[in-house]
């Protein structure tokens, strides 16, 4: 188990080094921060002087060693537009995209798996249909997409909700809507299939045949079985609890962690989106993690798996 | 009559083909009965639908009567009262017929609370006496093991103990040794006889192997597309085979002593259920073919005591002209 612990955890820190390391990259060769945060007239001197303050003229790999071994201290760095700590940028960001993404996951689960499971049950009846065809259209169109359509019909067309920012609870409504309809589309559609697979083992006719009713078949037989798969795609959900709203939070300009990151990314303003990333991997990271605890909880066949590893 | 399970015209479709063709099967208390034919001529279907446990789509009809009442079409909360209870069925695979995620003494509990209202300590106990019963070593600690720690063979046990948890009046064994080493099977196979003589309770034995049911059953039925061609006490079908088909079969058995010699298979293969040739459906592969098998489908008819065919040659012989 310790050492199952222990091999995940070093998995994990491997798994965010590389996220880390790659945006590193693709930061500084998309681009010259100075350049474009100083404004393209401004003077050259005025540049150089500014890449000077932030060590961005020395070669790569020193200001790479030197951005890791900030890391290591707890110190992510400053924005370079208003030089304040990148982390509490971040941190103040966060509380906004939870209450966007916490009641969107919430939704996703309260609608997406009964739904996935009441389809799996009447497989090819009216019901299943209805649900598959509103999955797909909920999976398929893009969340901006669907973003914008309600913002036409129900602020407006009906003038009902505000179509963005952040003044009272209406204003999160639709932004809210937005991600649990198509987050629920997907985990119905993945129940229904980890449910059907279910139903049609050997085990279930057996448990039908020694006499269990047959609600007890499906909440005590198939649901603890269907659950193992479900969990990676659940698991998956709460990992992008932070950056999981970024498309969204642009389309009803709400000031959460993921329009920070797209402002930032614009800007080049390096820490900033070096600390939304490391955040952003850690946090799923921490969730794929959860997730195989999980997995040995559920099912016993890996749980030896795990102890023995 | 006092049969415990009487089947009459029981017929099975799945979308626009038959798999069952109107099945007429008695089972007496206590009795042991070997159901035999090749792969999918039917047998687990007739059980299946017997007991309700067909999708939905499969179109049943005819009748199932279970000491005189029809459960063909009964009500939910009957059936369940039946399965298990009254009619315990066990498969070929043992491990993928118990569920993966509960302990193996849970789901034996699970039978013992439905069908003798026992729960927590009486259920383990009950449990625990059961795998005895069926010679699981260490009973009291496999009551907590998981399917998937146990054998195929130490599956298949738990299988038919929890099948013997509601002290049914039949089992049906659903080719329940296929999956089995060879010598697992012979212990199987003796474990099967042995319960049902300590127990009196019926036997179903479902198998394509006559040599299988030889030793357990005391009357065989023989399956062909979908149809019992003949039904037969064993010694009587082993001495005297009426249909070809049967004769074919033990054509096929390897001799119990004698030197040993090549198995004459029966050449051709079995119908596709959606292209029956008319007549009878044995008559493409059928050595003593008449230019009458393929007008109509030969009936069943008796040719002595608890023997019948369903071939035409077999009725003509019995009535010399
Ligand atoms: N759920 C199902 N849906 C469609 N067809 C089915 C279903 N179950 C069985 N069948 C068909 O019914 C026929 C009889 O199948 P059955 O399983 O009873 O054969 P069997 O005699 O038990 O053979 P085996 O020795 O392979 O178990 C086969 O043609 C099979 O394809
Ligand atoms: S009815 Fe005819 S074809 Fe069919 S088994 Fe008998 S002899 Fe053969
Ligand atoms: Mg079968």
């Amino acid at each position: 188990m310790l050492r199952f612990l222990g091999f995940r955890l070093l998995r994990a820190a491997v798994t965010i080094v590389l996220v880390v390391s790659f945006a590193f990259l693709v930061l500084r060769l998309s681009g010259d921060p100075a350049q474009i945060i100083m404004g393209a007239d401004a003077p050259p001197e005025a540049v150089a002087a500014f890449r000077q303050a932030w060590g961005l003229e020395e070669p790569l790999y020193v200001q790479y060693l030197r951005y890791f071994g900030a890391i290591l201290r707890g110190d992510l760095g400053r924005s370079m537009r208003d030089g304040r700590e990148a982390i509490t940028l971040v941190a103040e960001r966060i509380p906004a995209t939870l209450a966007l993404t916490v009641p969107a996951l919430l939704i996703k689960l309260c609608i997406g798996i009964p739904a996935g499971i009441t389809a799996a049950l009447h497989r090819n009846s009216l019901i299943d249909r209805a649900v598959m065809v509103l999955a797909v259209a909920g999976f398929t169109v893009p969340s901006f997409v669907l973003g914008l359509l309600l913002v036409l019909v129900f602020a407006v067309q009906l003038g009902w909700l505000p179509s963005g920012g952040q003044d009272s609870w209406r204003h999160a409504i639709l932004p809210i809507v937005t991600m649990g309809v198509g987050g629920a589309a997907v985990l119905a559609r993945f129940t229904r299939s980890a449910m059907l697979e279910v139903l049609g083992q050997p085990y279930i006719r057996t448990a039908s045949a020694k006499g269990v009713p047959w609600r007890a078949v499906v909440w005590g037989h198939a649901l603890p079985n269907a659950a193992i798969p479900t969990v990676t795609i659940i698991g998956f959900m709460v990992g992008s609890l932070i950056a999981g709203a970024v498309v969204v939070e642009s389309v009803f300009s709400w000031p959460g962690v993921g329009r920070l990151l797209v402002v930032a990314v614009a800007n080049r303003d390096l820490a900033v989106v070096q600390c939304i990333l490391l955040l952003v991997a850690a946090t799923m990271v921490t969730a794929n993690l959860v997730v195989d605890l999980l997995y040995g909880a559920l099912d016993p066949r890996l749980r030896n798996a795990v102890r023995g590893a | 009559m006092s049969e415990l399970v009487s089947i009459r015209g029981l017929t099975v479709g799945f979308g626009g083909s038959l798999a069952l063709r109107g099945i007429d099967l008695d089972i007496g208390p206590g009795e042991a009965l070997g159901l035999v034919g090749e792969s999918g001529c039917g047998k687990s279907v007739t059980w299946l639908a017997a007991l309700g446990l067909l999708p939905a789509r499969a179109r049943v009809s005819g009748s199932v009567r279970l000491g005189g009442a029809e459960i063909l079409g009964a009500a939910p909360a009957v059936l369940d009262r039946v399965r298990g209870g009254r009619v315990a069925m066990i498969f070929q695979d043992p491990a993928s017929s118990l569920n993966p995620v509960h302990r193996i003494g849970r789901q034996i509990a699970e039978a013992l609370g439905l069908h003798q209202g026992l729960r927590g300590a009486a259920a383990r106990k009950e449990a625990r006496r059961l795998l005895d019963q069926v010679g699981i070593p260490d009973a009291g600690r496999r009551l907590d093991a998981y399917p998937h720690e146990l054998s195929g063979g130490q599956n298949q046990r738990v299988m038919i103990a929890m099948a013997l948890a509601g002290r049914p009046e039949l089992l049906v064994a659903d080719e329940p040794t296929t999956a089995l080493d060879v010598t697992i099977q012979a212990q199987i196979l003796e474990l099967l006889g042995a319960l049902r003589r300590d127990l009196g309770m019926a036997l179903v034995l479902i198998s394509h192997d006559l040599g299988v049911v030889a030793d357990t059953c005391e009357r065989v039925a023989v399956m062909y597309a979908g149809r019992i061609v003949e039904a037969a006490a064993t010694a009587r079908l082993f001495a005297a085979p009426a249909h070809p088909y049967t004769q074919g079969l033990l054509g096929a058995l390897p001799p119990v002593d004698g030197p040993r010699r090549p198995l004459a298979a029966i050449p051709g293969g079995v119908p596709e259920p959606w292209a029956m040739p008319p007549g009878c459906a044995f008559a493409p592969r059928c050595p003593q073919r008449l230019p009458a098998c393929t007008e109509g489908l030969p009936a069943a008819v008796a040719l002595g005591p608890q023997h019948s065919a369903a071939c035409l040659r077999a009725a003509r012989e019995l009535v010399p002209a």
